[in-house]
């Protein structure tokens, strides 16, 4: 089976703030003011340079400015030439590394708006993650109740690396309200730099730094799990974006056999670690940190052990495969099948009421 | 939590014996270390202590498993500390699982973590003397590794220079949570001297850096924190790759101890993909990642991870290479892993002996 023959829903593209003025319209008097007397031109993120061949695929790079500033290209390269018929993009933006809370917030409250007027309201097929102010759970539970009725925003973002692991009851408001509203918890590869992106410290290269995002994701996962917050909100989803996909069945028996080692110290974790996982985690599919050996991603496929875990994702623009090589050889059709388009509508309640 | 085990001597894995690649030894009191330290440091370390970089002076951030980290049946008789007595070392470890040899990686005096260089500088060279004094003299099977005073190079290479072909020496010792990631040049000269004396050089996980246990802050729990050690392991072979040292240095050796090896194949799949993307970064990396992980990286099997289809295990040793798996059982500490159970797949003849001892008799020129 070609994936050509299916249309996929696209779990993770990428829509890009060019500058704070774009969100001005947005903002109210007082944070307006704030963000151009002071000067916050821009906040995009250390862990993207937006010139850097990771961020943008060559050839999907606009003429001028910045990939994933024009609609009309995206809409060409994400719905023409890679056939997604529907597709989630996700604003990683400096709003959420701000030390200052409340600015935080009302430039996660801006960035929302400005994706609902500019983004969603323009093209019907593409739907959008929640930004929101986790410095500060009361914040974010506040913008995630003022999103929520557009059922257009699908889920809640978060990064992979911040202030403390996200396991910790800092965040559980956060997780209550977006289960209560049928929002999984998508945890973005990005770091807001409050700690060195290794426990070795901080590395030389933008290459050390993005390989080590997917260390990041495996401490999170464990403290997700640990802390108790998947067993506490039994009906979340938690889906892992840009994570590398490949060390998930290491991650699994690693935490099995400690779990089976030291449940007593978390005893409010009742179930095998894998089995939550298998239950409540979704990845999506790149990077697919594989070589290029049919064998070898069959593999893993087994290991992972779950044909619900993985959603179709190209990660556009940022440059992960070529041409249109965004599925890897090994996938079984029956796998491909529920990758492109099922495990989305199972993991997002919001896109199947949408479809 | 963990039930002492009946044992039976006899079932041994290989018949020429076994390599262990992580045993710990601690002195049976203080003294017999800082005996060795000249007055000066010796009144230093009576008056100021130790300085781990953690809030306790004495305990672990995270408390442990078990006291002392150990089995609880690896208490000596006389009441010591687990690993600081020989003759129960050898009852209870070295015969019992035919040890032909095994490599001592001295945890506690945390060399790389003191405030002060010349104390942790002293440290070091006791150590070293302790090791050959009270364990490889009185015992040919045990193997010193050489400490050294991490964060200050120079006096790390006369350390290195002082035990360099001594044939009680097996390796130089390393933690990886240092004050800068492995691989930058801080730490060079400390390879320069390894590779010039062709020393493998042992990282064994854990330890308190300079910096958050993750990359997204301190966790809560020990089940968190004791596998962070794999994740670290993937940050300091990352590290060692991307600064280029082991294309500067082609014949250097390292072992990562207790670490774990599930994750070795995916972090070099990893590697491999995203060096592609973003060589214009690093354009002196000529060589593919996992080809140099796989030429300088040699991993021990303790604590061994637990595929959930025992065979997954097996695919994985394939994918890392048979030829870069040691054995190692972590004496006496809690997570022990026992060579007659460890490994719950058949091994062939040729894979046992790799396994259990080749590679290491290679790797160590032991003899």
């Amino acid at each position: 089976m070609s994936w050509r023959d299916v249309k996929p829903i696209d779990c993770d593209i990428h829509v890009v703030v060019p500058h704070t003025g774009v969100l001005l319209p947005y903002l109210d008097d007082y944070w307006r003011d704030y963000v151009t007397v002071r000067g916050v031109r821009n906040l995009d993120m250390t862990s993207y340079p937006p010139t850097a061949p990771l961020t943008s695929r060559p050839d999907w790079r606009p003429a001028t400015g910045h990939a994933g500033t024009d609609l009309a290209l995206l809409r060409r390269h994400v719905f023409d030439e890679l056939g997604a018929q529907i597709a989630i993009c996700n604003v990683v933006w400096g709003a959420q590394a701000l030390h200052h809370h409340h600015l935080a917030a009302a430039l996660c409250r801006a960035v929302n708006a400005w994706v609902a007027a500019e983004w969603l309201d323009r093209e019907p097929r593409l739907r959008a993650s929640i930004v929101v102010p986790w410095q500060n759970a009361a914040h974010a539970v506040e913008e995630i109740e003022r999103c929520a009725p557009d059922r257009r925003f699908v889920q809640v973002l978060l990064l992979a690396m911040a202030d403390q692991p996200l396991g910790r009851e800092h965040y559980w408001p956060i997780y209550e309200a977006a289960a209560r509203h049928g929002l999984p918890i998508a945890i973005h590869a990005g770091s807001a730099y409050r700690h060195a992106t290794t426990s070795l410290g901080w590395p030389s290269t933008l290459l050390e730094d993005y390989v080590a995002q997917a260390s990041g994701f495996q401490n999170q996962l464990m403290s997700l799990i640990c802390e108790g917050a998947l067993s506490k909100f039994p009906d979340l989803k938690v889906v892992l974006v840009e994570s590398g996909v490949t060390w998930l069945p290491a991650f699994m028996w690693r935490a099995n056999k400690i779990w089976r080692a030291m449940r007593m110290e978390t005893p409010w974790v009742d179930r095998p670690p894998a089995a939550i996982v298998r239950d409540q985690v979704r990845l999506t599919l790149q990077p697919f940190d594989a070589p290029p050996d049919a064998a070898v991603v069959e593999r893993v496929i087994e290991q992972i052990d779950s044909d619900r875990t993985i959603l179709f994702a190209t990660d556009y623009p940022h440059w992960q495969f070529d041409e249109d090589e965004v599925i890897p050889a090994g996938l079984s059709a029956d796998l491909a099948r529920r990758v492109l388009v099922d495990n989305a509508l199972a993991t997002y309640p919001r896109l199947e009421s949408l479809s | 939590m963990n039930e002492t085990l009946v044992r039976t001597a006899g079932a041994t894995p290989v018949k020429d014996g076994v390599v262990d690649c992580d045993i710990h030894p601690l002195p049976a009191r203080p003294d017999d270390v800082l005996a060795y330290m000249p007055e000066r440091w010796q009144e230093h370390h009576r008056v100021y202590g130790s300085h781990f970089r953690a809030p306790f002076r004495e305990s672990s951030p995270w408390p442990r498993a078990a006291p002392a980290i150990s089995r609880r049946d690896a208490w000596p008789p006389n009441g010591n500390m687990p690993g600081s007595d020989l003759p129960f070392m050898r009852e209870q470890h070295l015969d019992l699982h035919n040890i032909e040899f095994g490599i001592l990686q001295v945890l506690g005096f945390a060399t790389g973590s003191q405030r002060n260089l010349d104390y942790s500088a002293a440290i070091a060279s006791a150590l070293n003397q302790w090791q050959l004094d009270y364990w490889c003299n009185p015992e040919p099977r045990l193997k010193g590794s050489i400490v050294i005073p991490t964060e200050d190079p120079e006096a790390a290479v006369a350390e290195i220079e002082r035990w360099a072909g001594h044939p009680a020496f097996a390796q130089i010792f390393m933690t990886p949570r240092l004050t800068e990631p492995m691989g930058r040049r801080r730490y060079w000269p400390i390879y320069e001297a390894a590779s010039r004396h062709n020393l493998p050089i042992g990282i064994h996980g854990g330890g308190h850096g300079a910096h958050a246990t993750t990359g997204g802050g301190w966790p809560s729990y020990y089940i968190e924190e004791h596998p962070t050690a794999g994740q670290s392991a993937q940050a300091l072979i990352t590290s060692l790759i991307v600064e280029g040292v082991l294309e500067r240095w082609t014949n250097l050796r390292f072992v990562v101890v207790e670490a774990g090896f599930a994750w070795v194949p995916a972090l070099g799949w990893r590697l491999d993909k995203h060096w592609r993307r973003l060589r214009s970064e690093v354009p002196h990396i000529e060589r593919l990642p996992s080809e140099q992980m796989h030429q300088h990286f040699w991993f021990t099997t303790q604590p061994v991870d637990e595929p959930e289809r025992p065979d997954d295990m097996r695919r994985t040793f394939d994918w890392i290479g048979w030829d870069r798996i040691l054995y190692a059982s972590d004496y006496p500490h809690w997570d022990f892993d026992d060579p007659r159970y460890a490994f719950p797949f058949r091994l062939s003849p040729e894979e046992r002996a790799m396994l259990f001892r080749d590679n290491a008799v290679s790797l160590f020129g032991l003899a």
